[in-house]
């Protein structure tokens, strides 16, 4: 009790944090100890932090609390905040399933803007550009400072140090193990459901703003002192599938709409049309083949992206033709992947969201497709990781290093502009494959050093350009394999220097002092942090 | 004399009864064994009255065994006094207090739309037999009650007939084929029972010998309320003789069992029922000659409530007045079914307010629209009325 | 350590301990009195570094499990009942735990069953301490002569999931039988060699035990779906030749009663919530398995055809009977905490509108409202009542506990909570001037209906002047008593000593009556 006075104390004051303690961390980048007034672990390697002590549950309710008959719905989300107890200094979270078509996590904090609310977190499970308006908010202090992600206009702003606390970055599984282990409570989640029922049990299945799956706001549900739900389709109880159970939920709340629906879900996901990137695309797939990490029954994960759905086809090819078959495809599933379930090369889909239509379809239709909150498959404090069972891994990035270290937030310019999302997370599989251009928009890809560590060197095995393959050194295994290969298997030195022999050796971005952002690893510790852009 | 006796009913699946095992000893007072589920609640009492029915009739030494599954008083005196008297000759009974709701007299012409046989010798079905609200209660010592236990079955129904509420229903007692069935009454007349049936009935002799017996034990023991007869018709003779046995002194109503008398024509009993279509007609045709009231077989297949519903309605387009029934749900089905229908129920309505309204006019005919109605006509409507006043659907 | 100390008459007018095996508990306080509110209670912080990278978590023999999961003296160990009295596991642990020599165990099942009489013996051994959860049958009959070393805790099914989520009962390991798991714990009871439907039962423990053990005579590849257990809460996975036989699962509870007497008691609950206007359209209600309670729906299916009546959900343990009723359309949706037979273990593996629901939903008194209490009438069986409404349903007039409490307490809170019971069991009346055990408070139960007659409770003046018309038996509990007491006689008091051998613990976590030792 006297620890949360001391940190609302703190919030009070509204100066940004300038770190006055700060220790050398397990990747080499000089951490603060302390940020927004809590102390914090830096990185200590991987594998080094082990938190024990008890797992955090909320408050116990009692059902005597709640009405009788079931019926939990109030007239307006204001009424309901103001019954879940809205006040300064509490940490609200909002879930992205409705993407970029999120209408509700700006009404939140425009009410308490309204209501003259302050010093507020706000905890999404990611942010999108349609949250462009929370600057607002941020600006006039109803919004100390935001947790999750902090994307595109979000991102921009917090680079110029214009936040008043420090935004903290984490991984999707990072985001529950904070909730888990007490790091962050949740004092109130206002989830936007696409069908409720009056007892507040949700699914993201059917209504005008089906998004699939709720998996992201399991851990809200669970763990938050007060729940929300707010939707526009309230059905007769019992709401099907109850992806959130009502007795997770004080309120309910229906709303004329929750999202915009051609922004939640893109009707279709494309493959890539771009020559390089289909070209960097069957490269990746015939390593794959060649070194024996496709092979039958293995488990795969590959995202959305318009290159990863590429090397997903010719995969699906490949598998095809051997008649194998991937014993687990792991979402964000799209079309693609569904494709692959419905003609049998794939035999299992684990969702935790859906990225277009079909897939929400088949998520209803499909008995092999099945929910799998983020709880179970990201989550630290769990008792064993679904990603380090994948074979395959096949990841973005903004930057790699030579040490092979990854960063998926930070622009070479160093603004932040991208969420992690369970990039860190995704790491852990037992091959992590970074399909990269070898430059973009002039700007060579791999650095001699990344502008932030978000992933470790010794995590990501493979980066695949157009130019060649590097194989990270650790891997003595895949690069013995590949030794007579006929593929362009290079170090990555060669690839940098190939990068820079295209557009020349890039100027590093100037920062001030002051740290706005910090990055988590998936353990709770602090990995990195992002600095002030010099303007 | 057997030197060890024993009376009575216990087993694993045997509910709500007991056995007695008597053995009469020379010396050493009344040892008593009692082996009951309820010995913790009524061991005391279950003990005392052993002792006190022993003791009345003059047994001073013994050595008695009761092994009780949850009996009841009335069932346990009755089986001690079995096993007595297979051990000592004497005309002496052990009469528990006779409930006051068990000495009520019934009224000859009173609804019998269903009949609920129980088999005499097994108390548990007895105790909540009334709460069905059958028109009447037949405990049975013939045919449902093997040869070797008839004896301490008669002195259980005695019993039964004092000490278990029926709830309204009318007390009635099957007996055993005369000349047998002629002593069972020696026992059971004296416990203000309202009918006798007596079985395969065939003359009117034997029905002079039930009223004569029947008289006899009344003028004996001073009593002064009507024992009505039901003769059960089960044979082709009994079918010819139907009119004049219906006829005979104290009976309320003929009987007709299917099974023996499709056995003595040496055919089948069918679900169509055509083999007894002579008989059921002709019995009703009798009962109503003689004024009396008529009573279809038992439907046995206690299962079935679709075809007992059909049997029902069968029976009473014959002009049938009930049927007996050998399982409690089937008396729903029996009563709902013997009701007036709606349509019966109005027309009756409208006929008895034409008389009423000719009466009060002075009228000597009655007219209902343009048609006249018959004195007999009028009767079937207050009838009907009646019947609906006792509760058809319950 | 005294089993059971500093006892106090409580808001019920029974006297309880309020240190039971050394902890302090709460007297009951009344109905809705006690409300607590610290924080929920919560395992220690798993991490997933400690476990298989490939998620292999199989482990040779549940000894190998049983020991790597720390098992030691004083421990508390949880096993789920889904097998009922086909349960082969829960005796296999305190076999091995006697092999390994540990004492002092505490046993926490959702539900006992005569199949654990061997548990007897490492009792008496010490390797279990004491049981809390049911006591039924020969273990109940065993913990009633005093013979037990720790005093017995009966809890309901969802008092045990309240007391595991707040602290008041810390499980150390839980085995849970599962007919189907996957390398990593994934697990259902649905698929597999010997299914036996949901597994709600094991919720509770699953998610707050420190370490839990999935024992199964399934395998299959992974991924196990649908996964009632997650893998990422399982500690150990351990295959056996088998884990519990099926046909026990189905007992003599699953059929229609024959009894006329019964089938009497039934149709009178049918005709009283029809009467009373509570059955119509929409209605949702609850009828487990027992053959008057199958009855109740048998004839409840009556009225709904013939007025052209459906329900919402029905609340199960669901049998063969509640299934019909799904298939026909006469109700939208079943509600499943446990499957009584194969046709209900069949639909809710089929049927997407028969829904496993875990306790917590069902039962539990710390979430945010649940359904027992929006259920509009719930018909339960019970040992005794007596004249002020309150019902037993653990222990014989005698005082030997017998029978588990089950969702007994927590259908008390349903809109209309019905007692069916007959007036009289082979002599001994069921109702009584006073319970033997108290188990559930009379203003919670609304109406008793029995062969002669329905009693509906004073404080229901609603009911009372709805059913006053109806032509049913509606009648004076008193009057009916003494209609008993005339049939079968005044039975002498049972002798019982002033030792405690149990406590029944109310939804809410307080203690509201004590079970005594029975004297021979």
């Amino acid at each position: 009790m006297q620890e949360q006075k001391c940190y609302e104390d703190e919030l009070r004051n509204e100066s940004n944090y300038m770190p006055i303690n700060q220790i050398k961390n397990g990747v080499g980048r000089m951490i603060p100890t302390e940020i927004n007034g809590k102390p914090v672990i830096p990185f200590m390697g991987l594998g080094k932090h082990r938190p024990t002590g008890k797992i955090i549950g909320p408050s116990i309710p009692t059902c005597l609390d709640f009405p009788e008959d079931g019926d939990k719905t109030l007239p307006s989300l204001k009424e309901a905040l103001l019954k879940a107890g809205l006040k300064d200094g509490m940490t609200i979270s909002t879930h992205h399933h409705l993407r970029d078509g999120d209408l509700i996590a700006n009404e939140v904090f425009k009410i308490a803007s309204e209501r003259g609310i302050k010093y507020l977190i706000w905890y999404p499970s990611a942010s999108f550009p349609c949250h462009e308006p929370l600057i607002e908010y941020l600006e006039n202090g109803t919004i100390h400072h935001i947790e999750g992600s902090m994307n595109g206009p979000l991102g921009r702003f917090t680079s110029r140090g214009k936040m008043k606390g420090v935004g903290i970055l984490r991984s999707h599984g990072g985001r529950v193990q904070a909730l888990k282990d007490g790091e962050v409570i949740i004092d109130i989640a206002v989830l936007a459901a696409p069908t409720c029922d009056m007892f507040g049990n949700s699914t993201g299945q059917h209504g005008p703003s089906a998004c699939g799956v709720l998996g992201y706001a399991k851990a809200d549900a669970l763990f938050a002192e007060k729940v929300i739900i707010v939707t526009d389709n309230l059905v007769d109880f019992p709401c099907m599938p109850m992806e959130i159970e009502g007795n997770y939920v004080d309120y309910v709340v229906v709303v004329d709409k929750i999202g915009l629906p051609e922004k939640i879900i893109s009707g279709t996901t494309q493959i890539t049309k771009n020559p390089d990137r289909l070209q960097l695309a069957e490269l990746t797939a015939r390593f794959l083949l060649e070194s024996g990490i496709l092979k039958d029954k293995c488990f795969m994960q590959a995202g959305a992206g318009g290159t990863s759905l590429a090397i997903g086809d010719y995969v699906h090819q490949i598998f095809r033709e051997k008649g194998w078959k991937i014993q687990v495809g792991f979402g964000g599933s799209t079309k693609y992947m569904v494709d692959m379930l419905k003609d049998g090369t794939m035999e299992h889909i684990l969702d935790a969201q859906a990225f277009d239509l079909e897939a929400v379809r088949s998520i209803e239709e499909n008995a092999n497709h099945h929910h799998y909150p983020v709880f179970n498959a990201y989550n630290f404090h769990s008792k064993g990781n679904l990603n380090s069972m994948m074979d395959i891994s096949i990841l973005g990035a903004t930057e790699v290093d030579v040490n092979f270290n990854g960063n998926v937030v930070t622009h070479s310019d160093g603004y932040l502009l991208h969420g992690i999302g369970g990039w860190q997370n995704c790491l852990h599989a037992k091959n992590v494959i970074l399909p990269l251009p070898l430059v973009r928009h002039g700007i060579p890809v791999i650095r001699d050093e990344v502008t932030t560590v978000v992933g470790p060197g010794e995590l990501i095995d493979v980066i695949v350009t157009q130019f060649g393959i590097a194989i990270n050194p650790r891997r003595t295994d895949l690069l013995e394999k590949m030794k007579n290969s006929n593929l362009p298997i290079k170090t990555i030195e060669e690839l940098k220097e190939e990068a820079e022999r295209i557009c020349g050796v890039q100027e590093k971005p100037k920062f001030t002092d002051k740290i706005v952002a910090a990055v988590k690893w998936v353990d709770g510790t602090v990995i990195d942090v992002v600095r002030q852009v010099e303007e | 004399m057997a030197k060890i006796s024993t009376a009575g009913n216990y087993g694993k699946e045997i509910r709500s009864d007991c056995m007695a095992t008597l053995e009469l000893t020379k010396s050493g007072g009344l040892k008593i064994d009692l082996i009951s589920k309820v010995k913790d609640y009524f061991g005391d009492q279950i003990i005392s009255l052993a002792k006190e029915e022993l003791k009345f009739f003059g047994i001073k030494n013994a050595k008695l065994k009761i092994e009780d599954q949850g009996a009841l008083d009335f069932v346990i005196a009755a089986r001690i006094e079995a096993a007595v008297k297979q051990l000592i000759e004497t005309d002496q009974e052990y009469l528990l207090e006779i409930i006051p709701q068990n000495t009520d007299q019934t009224a000859k012409d009173r609804p019998r739309r269903s009949r609920l046989y129980l088999p005499g010798n097994t108390p548990k079905l007895a105790l909540n037999a009334g709460i069905y609200k059958p028109d009447g209660i037949i405990l049975d010592l013939e045919d449902s009650v093997a040869p070797d236990k008839k004896f301490e079955a008669t002195i259980l129904v005695r019993n039964t007939l004092r000490s278990v509420n029926f709830y309204g229903a009318e007390r009635m007692v099957r007996i055993n084929q005369l000349p047998q069935g002629l002593d069972d009454l020696d026992h059971i007349i004296p416990q203000h029972v309202n009918v006798i049936l007596v079985p395969k009935c065939e003359t009117t002799d034997q029905l002079k010998a039930a009223n004569n017996k029947i008289a006899k034990i009344k003028k004996e023991k001073n009593l002064n309320y009507e024992v009505w007869l039901i003769p059960i018709i089960e044979s082709a003779l009994g079918v010819i003789n139907s009119y004049q046995i219906a006829c005979c002194e104290n009976v309320v109503g003929l009987a007709i069992g299917l099974e023996d008398y499709t056995a003595d024509l040496g055919t089948q009993r069918t679900a169509e029922g055509n083999e007894s279509f002579f008989a059921r007609s002709q019995i009703v045709n009798s009962a109503r000659a003689a004024k009396v009231q008529s009573f279809d077989s038992v439907f046995s297949d206690v299962n079935d409530m679709e075809a007992l519903k059909q049997n029902v309605l069968t029976s009473k387009s014959l002009g049938f007045d009930g049927m007996g029934c050998i399982h409690p749900r089937q008396i729903p089905v029996i009563h709902a079914n013997f009701a007036p229908t709606e349509k019966e129920i109005e027309k009756a309505k409208q006929i008895v307010a034409a008389f009423q309204e000719a009466k009060e006019k002075g009228l000597g005919v009655v007219s209902l629209g343009s048609k006249m109605i018959d004195a007999p006509v009028v009767k079937r409507a207050q009838k009907v009325l009646e019947l609906v006043s006792v509760g058809g659907n319950n | 350590m005294k089993k059971a100390d500093k006892f106090v008459l409580n808001a019920a007018g029974r006297m309880v301990p309020t240190i039971v095996n050394g902890r302090k508990v709460i007297p009951f306080m009344g109905v809705n009195k006690y409300w607590p509110t610290h924080k929920g209670a919560a395992p220690h912080v798993p991490t997933c570094i400690d476990y298989p990278a490939d998620g292999n978590k199989i482990v040779e023999t549940l000894k190998e499990a049983l020991i790597k999961s720390g098992l030691k003296d004083g421990m508390t160990i949880s096993t789920h009942h889904h097998y009922r009295n086909g349960d082969f596991l829960a005796n296999q642990v305190f076999d091995i735990a006697a092999e390994l020599g540990v004492k002092n165990l505490i046993w926490v099942p959702s539900a006992a069953f005569p199949c654990h009489a061997p548990i007897i013996k490492h009792i008496e051994s010490g390797v279990v301490h004491h049981i809390e959860g049911s006591l039924n049958g020969p273990l109940g009959d065993f913990c009633s002569r005093g013979k037990m070393p720790g005093l017995g805790y009966l809890r309901s099914h969802g008092g045990r999931y309240r007391a595991i989520a707040d602290g008041e009962l810390h499980i150390d390991i839980a085995v849970m039988g599962a007919s189907a798991s996957d390398m990593t714990g994934n697990a259902n009871g649905v698929m597999g060699k010997h299914p036996f439907g949901p597994m709600a039962f094991t919720k509770a423990d699953v998610k707050y035990a420190d370490r839990t053990i999935v024992v199964t005579d399934t395998l299959i590849d992974f991924p196990c779906y649908p996964w009632e257990i997650m893998g990422n809460d399982v500690d150990f996975v351990v295959v056996v030749d088998q884990i519990g036989d099926p046909d026990q699962i189905v007992s003599g509870t699953t059929k229609i009663t024959n009894s006329p007497d019964r089938l009497l008691i039934a149709e009178y609950c049918a005709k009283f919530i029809d009467a009373a206007g509570i059955l119509k359209d929409g209605i949702s209600f609850q009828a487990g398995a027992g053959g008057t309670s199958l009855a109740f729906v048998h004839f409840v299916k009556e009225i709904m055809l013939k007025k052209g009546i459906k329900a919402k959900c029905l609340m199960g343990g669901s049998t063969k009977f509640l299934v019909e009723l799904l298939e026909s359309g006469l109700t939208e949706y079943i509600f499943e905490g446990q499957a009584f037979d194969l046709d209900a273990i069949r639909s809710l593996r089929d049927n997407p509108n028969h829904i496993p629901i875990a306790v917590f939903d069902s039962y539990d008194f710390h979430a945010k409202g649940n359904l027992a209490r929006m259920m509009d009438v719930i018909v339960l069986g019970s040992t005794e009542v007596d004249v002020t409404f309150n019902a037993n349903c653990v222990s014989h007039s005698d005082g030997r506990m017998l029978h588990g409490i089950g969702g007994f307490q927590n259908c008390m809170i349903a809109k209309c909570t019905i007692l069916a019971v007959p007036s009289f069991r082979d002599r001994i009346p069921v109702i009584k001037d006073e319970v033997t055990t108290l188990v559930a408070p009379g203003e919670l139960v609304d109406v008793i209906v029995t062969e002669r007659g329905i009693c509906i409770n004073p404080l229901r003046k609603d009911l009372i002047e709805a059913t006053k018309d109806s032509g049913l038996p509606i009648r004076d509990i008193k009057d009916l008593k003494k209609e008993i007491d005339q049939i079968c006689g005044i039975p002498a008091k049972p002798k019982l000593s002033d030792e405690a051998v149990a406590v029944v613990e109310w939804i809410d976590g307080t203690i509201l009556d004590t079970i005594r030792k029975v004297e021979k």
